[in-house]
């Protein structure tokens, strides 16, 4: 990634970015009188700013950078993630279950899971949550830093310090609350930062049909672009534009090498209704929401724009593809960037080819291992000859320049560079600082509530005063920071770190979902059946991933370390089915062992926890156009049309 | 909760925009610092965008601010 020079008026925006959420902090402090000010926003906010809260602690950083690389990868099919695999759990969130996590006055998901079952579940769930957010607020930090250190140059220690001490500043001063308003400040500042680049890019592709017609080009030379390793391997012209068509023909025939089944029972149901309806990072924002009514309305209003977000987010990915198949005005997609690790290792590969007399593939397989990326022939040759004469400096940018692999993360910094101005470069720049920073904020919001109340209160002190639960909670922010920049730089220095943080993370958010299911619609499910099947659950998962893997991976960090008894087509697909299997463990389980087991909580304990069991909420007395089921079918009506449309 | 979010976001905005449109109308004969954007000054067109969006929010806050208290949808009682 080339530096980028910032002028001062994209310095200018940048810091009027930083001093309003400062400013909303302080300027929220005098409303922070109790840990339930402090940690759940004292149930105040109205639900347009739940909502677009609610979106944009979902549309994190990571989401938005990583689903531009996956247009580019795989093209529309990636809106799979936003038809299929959000939408329809929103809706079933605010429609069913919004008002047991809210009715039920549970401050959490996980006082929730002791309210309906016991300790256990509920122990099980706030450690790893805990941990989970920790982490992911660390690797969203770690990007930022990172981000910053090669595209402005700027030194990456004193980046990940400086934005971590802003977001430990607006959070300690105005809590939840703060938390919420700058994820809506941020909403803005992504879409009206974005939507620009977007606009001109369809434009310099030359509109809609001639960007389908560019992408069946990519679709009939997917390695001349580096997205496939195979150089044989050919789509059908529609792979990149059409949703369906390529995903109904089979994993052969789809970028993604998923199976139709995986993608709408692994992602359509198991990963997204486990993500949308359990994680506490975004139902903590519905939470939030100042009655039942606008808590419901929470997650239909956001996802309203979660909808529309494949035009921000994936179109620029499958712009990208069509501007680099064509290498309009040079583009090509951004290749992996080399570190100095990387360099000591790789640097001695080429002099020691030199020596050698190495040429052609002979030379670029010898640094390609060493390096660790795949490098192009003709410019290793090209380096390798002029070595002996070459200065460190030059072999550097020359090993940089024949890298050939792409760096999908960048996809979209690539896009900004091309085509920002001065000005709206400073912009979009902020969107993207913006949702980095607020992606730190709403881990450590959750993760300070969770400890707070589901851990301290429940574990450590009991029946303390309220100012003594809300001197931890503004004490375990500050923890909460420290320990995030402790897990940047844990994922900055061992690189597996990352790979194995997200694995965990899918090992234990699969089952999960099958243990709410159960625990709200189905009074006889009991606590052990739960506690065991949750269990049951994860373990299968971890299991599965020993067992399995996917097309050209070693066994290893990327599963079959135990033995391969099933190759996937892909990493996607061995998650998706990993995904299926633990869920139906947990479900079996639970099923099995609640049937087996004496039911611990009477009716009456668990009514407004169990859908039988409470009272039906009355939603004839709001405006129809108010109620959440006529807005969810309206929605769901939306999500079937777009998926026809894009058939 | 007492702030108004409509405040700070139209705020913000305002300003940003404002920025732009200044610096979109200072920069209009450098035709250099548009070729990237294809020739278009989007720095004056789009913080004209912004400008009206965070006027409108601005616009918006101080009507609910000018209309008394109402009491929030008392469902929980």
């Amino acid at each position: 990634m080339q530096n980028v020079q910032l002028g001062l008026i994209d310095y200018a925006i940048l810091a009027i970015y930083v001093i309003f959420v400062v400013g909303i902090g302080f300027a929220l402090r005098r409303y922070m009188k109790s840990s339930s000010d402090f940690l759940t926003s004292g149930r105040s906010i109205p639900a347009w700013v739940t909502g677009l809260a609610f979106i944009s602690a979902n549309l994190g950083a990571l989401e938005l950078v990583g689903m531009a690389g996956s247009g580019a990868k795989y093209g529309i099919a990636t809106s799979h993630f936003y038809w299929l695999g959000a939408i329809p759990a929103m809706v079933f969130l605010a429609v069913f279950m919004m008002p047991f996590y809210y009715g039920s006055k549970a401050r959490s998901v996980p006082e929730y899971l002791k309210l309906r079952f016991d300790e256990r579940t509920r122990c099980l769930n706030s450690i790893s949550f805990a941990v989970m957010t920790l982490f992911a607020s660390g690797i969203s930090m770690n990007a930022l830093a990172k981000l910053l250190n090669q595209l402005l140059g700027w030194n990456y220690d004193i980046s990940l310090w400086i934005c971590s001490a802003v977001v430990l500043v607006y959070v300690l001063k105005g809590g939840l609350t703060s938390a919420i308003y700058t994820e809506v400040l941020q909403f803005f500042m992504i879409v009206l930062g974005f939507a620009p680049v977007v606009y001109l890019g369809l434009r310099d592709v030359g509109g809609w049909d001639a960007l389908t017609q560019k992408l069946s080009q990519v679709a009939q030379h997917p390695a001349a672009l580096g997205l496939t390793a195979d150089t044989s391997k050919v789509f059908a012209p529609d792979a990149w534009s059409s949703a369906w068509k390529p995903l109904l023909a089979g994993p052969a025939s789809n970028p993604m090498g998923v199976d139709c089944f995986a993608m709408v029972f692994g992602l359509g149901f198991v990963l997204s209704f486990g993500y949308w309806c359990t994680n506490f990072l975004v139902v903590q924002r519905a939470m939030a929401a100042r009655n039942m009514s606008a808590a419901r309305r929470t997650p239909l209003i956001a996802a309203v724009p979660k909808m529309i977000f494949p035009v921000l987010v994936i179109l620029p990915g499958m712009i990208a593809a069509a501007l680099a198949i064509t290498a309009k005005d040079g583009y090509h997609l951004p290749p992996k960037t080399l570190d100095s690790a990387i360099y000591a290792k790789a640097i001695p590969a080429v002099q020691e080819a030199a020596a050698k007399n190495l040429s052609g593939a002979d030379a670029a397989q010898l640094v390609s291992e060493a390096a660790g990326v795949k490098m192009l022939p003709d410019k290793i040759d090209a380096l390798v000859k002029a070595a002996p004469t070459l200065k460190d400096k030059e072999l550097r940018d020359g090993l940089q320049n024949a890298v050939a692999e792409n760096n999908y993360d960048g996809v979209i910094l690539s896009l900004v560079q091309k085509y920002c101005p001065s000005g709206l470069l400073g912009l979009a720049l902020t969107g993207l600082l913006a949702s980095f920073m607020s992606g730190m904020a709403g881990n450590v919001t959750a993760f300070n509530t969770v400890w707070t109340y589901d851990l301290y209160q429940a574990y450590i002190a009991r029946n303390k005063s309220d100012e003594h639960y809300m001197w931890m909670g503004r004490f375990i922010t500050v923890v909460g920071i420290l320990l995030s920049i402790v897990c940047a730089y844990l994922v900055s220095h061992w690189s597996n770190a990352m790979d194995i943080i997200q694995l965990v993370f899918g090992f234990v958010n699969a089952p999960l979902f099958a243990t709410f299911l159960f625990g709200m619609f189905w009074k006889r499910t009991t606590s052990t059946g739960a506690f065991l099947g949750l269990l049951g659950g994860t373990l299968t998962s971890a299991l599965f991933h020993a067992l399995t893997s996917a097309v050209g991976n070693v066994p290893g960090i990327k599963g079959g370390y135990l033995s391969v008894v099933k190759v996937f087509p892909s990493d996607m697909a061995q998650n998706f089915w990993l995904a299926s299997f633990a869920f139906t463990v947990c479900f079996v389980l639970t099923l099995g062992i609640s049937l087996a087991t004496r039911r611990t909580k009477t009716d009456e304990e668990l009514k407004g926890l169990v859908y039988s069991l409470t009272p039906k909420l009355k939603d004839e007395e709001q405006a129809w156009y108010l109620r959440p089921a006529v807005l969810g079918v309206v929605l769901l009506a939306g999500c079937v049309i777009l998926n026809i449309i894009f058939w | 909760m007492g702030l108004d979010i409509r405040w700070p976001i139209g705020l913000l905005f305002s300003l940003v925009g404002a920025l732009l449109v200044i610096y979109g109308v200072a920069t209009m004969s450098d035709a250099e610092v548009y070729r990237r954007s294809l020739d278009i000054n989007v720095n004056l067109r789009w913080g004209l965008v912004l400008l009206a969006f965070g006027a409108s929010m601005l616009l918006l806050a101080w009507r609910a601010s000018r209309q008394p208290t109402a009491p929030p949808e008392s469902e929980k009682k």
